[in-house]
C-alpha cells in the first residue's frame, strides 16, 4: 500500500473540494425550505396598551384602614396570575403580600412610630427596582429589565431555577416552585399560565394587563390605596401625589431604586 | 491475511444488525397521523399562516411570538393578509385548537418530539377531563 506523495495531494486536494462545495449546496437547501417566519408578518402593540418609560406605584398608608382591603389586592392579583395557594410556609408563593412596617421598613423603624403604622400592614411587592440587583445575578437574562417601561419581567420559558436572583433581592419578592403549582391553584385564569416546577415568579407589574389597556389588578380593588403611573412623566397622578406627600421607599440605602412608593 | 473470513464475516454481521431496524420495520410504515379540528376551528376556516406553513413552521412561529410578546410588550401580530391576531399561545392558538389530544398530541407523538408547552400553558378550555 505504498502511496507517492503527488498520490496523496491529488486525494487530499479532491476531498477538499467536496468538502468546501457542500457548504454552499447545504446553505441552499436550507433557504429553499425556508426555516423563518413569514417576513412578510409585523408585529404591533394592542392600540389602547398603556405606556410609560417608568411604571411605578404610591402607596398612600394612611388610606388603609383593615387586613381585609390588602386581603383583597392579595386575591386579585393571585386569581389574575394563577399563583398557587401552598400551605407550607416554605413553599409558599407570592406576588404580592402584607407585612408590618418594621419588617417592609426595617432601618426607618424605630421603637416609637405612629400608632396607625404599628398597627397597620402594608402591601408589599417586587419593587421593579431602577438597578435591579436580581437581573445581574440571572445567569440566564431569564428576569430583565424592560428598556422602554422600567419593568423588572420575567421570562419563565428560560428560567432555570438557580435561585440567584432570590439570592440577590433584598425585598423576598421571589418565590420558587418547589412543587408543582397545578394541583394548588383553586380556581385558574384560563387567560394566563401557569407556572412549573423549579421555576421562580414574582409580581410583574401586570405587565399583561398594561398591553391590553388595563390597570394593575391590585390597583383596580385598592379602594385608592394604591396608585399607579409613569414616574417620569411630571403630570402624573403617580407624580402629583409624590410631590404634595412625604414618601419613603424600601431599603434604599442599598442603591437598587425601588419604583413603588409609600406615603407614611 | 488469513482472518479474511472471519473479518468479511464479522463485518455481514455487523451491516446487519446495524441496518436492523430499517429492514424489520419495512413496509410496515406509521399511517401519518390526522388531526381533529374543533368546530370553532373549523369555522374559522384559516389558521395565523397557511395551512403548510403552520405545520411545518408553527414551533418558530410560536418562538418569535414569545420573545416579541415578553421583551418587547408587542400584542398584535398582523399576518401576510392583513389579519391581526393576539400573539398568545394560550389565548389565539388554544382557543381554536382546544383539543389538546387530537390535535397537538397526534403529530407530536407521531414525530415523537415532547414539547412541554402544556406543564404552564393551559390547554383551553379543557375538555373531556
Amino acid at each position: 500500500m505504498e502511496r507517492s506523495r503527488r498520490e496523496f495531494l491529488k486525494i487530499a486536494g479532491v476531498s477538499a473540494a467536496i468538502g468546501l462545495g457542500t457548504g454552499p449546496v447545504i446553505e441552499a437547501v436550507a433557504a429553499a425550505t425556508g426555516h423563518q417566519a413569514a417576513p412578510e408578518a409585523q408585529v404591533a402593540h394592542h392600540p389602547e396598551a398603556l405606556k410609560a418609560t417608568r411604571w411605578g406605584m404610591v402607596v398612600d398608608t394612611r388610606k388603609i384602614e383593615s387586613a381585609e382591603q390588602i386581603e383583597r389586592m392579595v386575591e386579585a392579583c393571585h386569581k389574575e396570575h394563577n399563583v398557587p395557594m401552598l400551605e407550607e410556609a416554605r413553599h409558599q408563593i407570592k406576588w404580592i403580600w402584607e407585612t408590618h412596617f418594621h419588617n417592609a421598613f426595617p432601618s426607618q423603624s424605630t421603637d416609637r412610630i405612629s400608632e396607625h403604622l404599628e398597627h397597620t400592614l402594608l402591601p408589599v411587592m417586587c419593587n421593579h427596582c431602577e438597578n435591579p440587583p436580581c437581573v445581574r445575578a440571572c445567569p440566564t437574562k431569564a428576569t430583565f429589565k424592560r428598556e422602554s417601561d422600567g419593568i423588572v419581567m420575567m421570562d419563565f420559558h428560560r428560567c432555570i431555577g438557580c435561585r440567584f436572583c432570590m439570592a440577590a433581592c433584598p425585598y423576598g419578592s421571589r418565590s420558587f416552585n418547589f412543587r408543582d403549582p397545578r394541583p394548588f391553584i383553586a380556581e385558574t385564569n384560563k387567560a394566563y399560565p401557569t407556572r412549573m416546577k423549579g421555576v421562580v415568579e414574582k409580581c410583574n407589574f401586570c405587565v399583561e394587563r398594561l398591553a391590553v389597556g388595563k390597570l394593575p389588578a391590585c390597583v383596580e380593588v385598592s379602594e385608592g390605596i394604591l396608585t399607579f403611573g409613569d414616574l417620569n412623566d411630571p403630570d402624573s397622578e403617580v407624580s402629583q401625589l409624590l410631590k404634595e406627600n412625604y414618601a419613603i421607599r424600601r431599603k434604599t440605602n442599598l442603591g437598587t431604586g425601588p419604583s413603588v412608593y409609600y406615603i407614611v | 491475511m488469513n482472518d479474511k473470513g472471519k473479518i468479511v464475516t464479522g463485518l455481514v454481521i455487523f451491516a446487519a444488525l446495524v441496518t436492523f431496524p430499517f429492514w424489520y420495520n419495512l413496509g410496515k410504515a406509521a399511517p401519518p397521523p390526522e388531526v381533529v379540528l374543533t368546530e370553532k376551528a373549523k369555522a374559522a376556516g384559516e389558521c395565523v399562516m397557511p395551512k403548510e406553513e403552520i405545520r411545518t413552521e408553527h414551533m418558530q412561529l410560536l418562538d418569535v411570538w414569545r420573545d416579541t410578546q415578553v421583551r418587547d410588550g408587542q400584542t398584535v401580530y398582523i399576518n401576510a393578509k392583513g389579519k391581526a391576531y393576539t400573539m398568545s399561545l394560550s389565548n389565539t392558538c388554544l382557543d381554536c385548537h382546544s383539543n389538546y389530544k387530537d390535535f397537538c398530541d397526534r403529530c407530536h407523538a407521531y414525530a415523537s418530539t415532547d414539547p412541554y408547552c402544556w406543564d404552564c400553558h393551559i390547554d383551553n378550555p379543557k375538555e373531556g377531563e
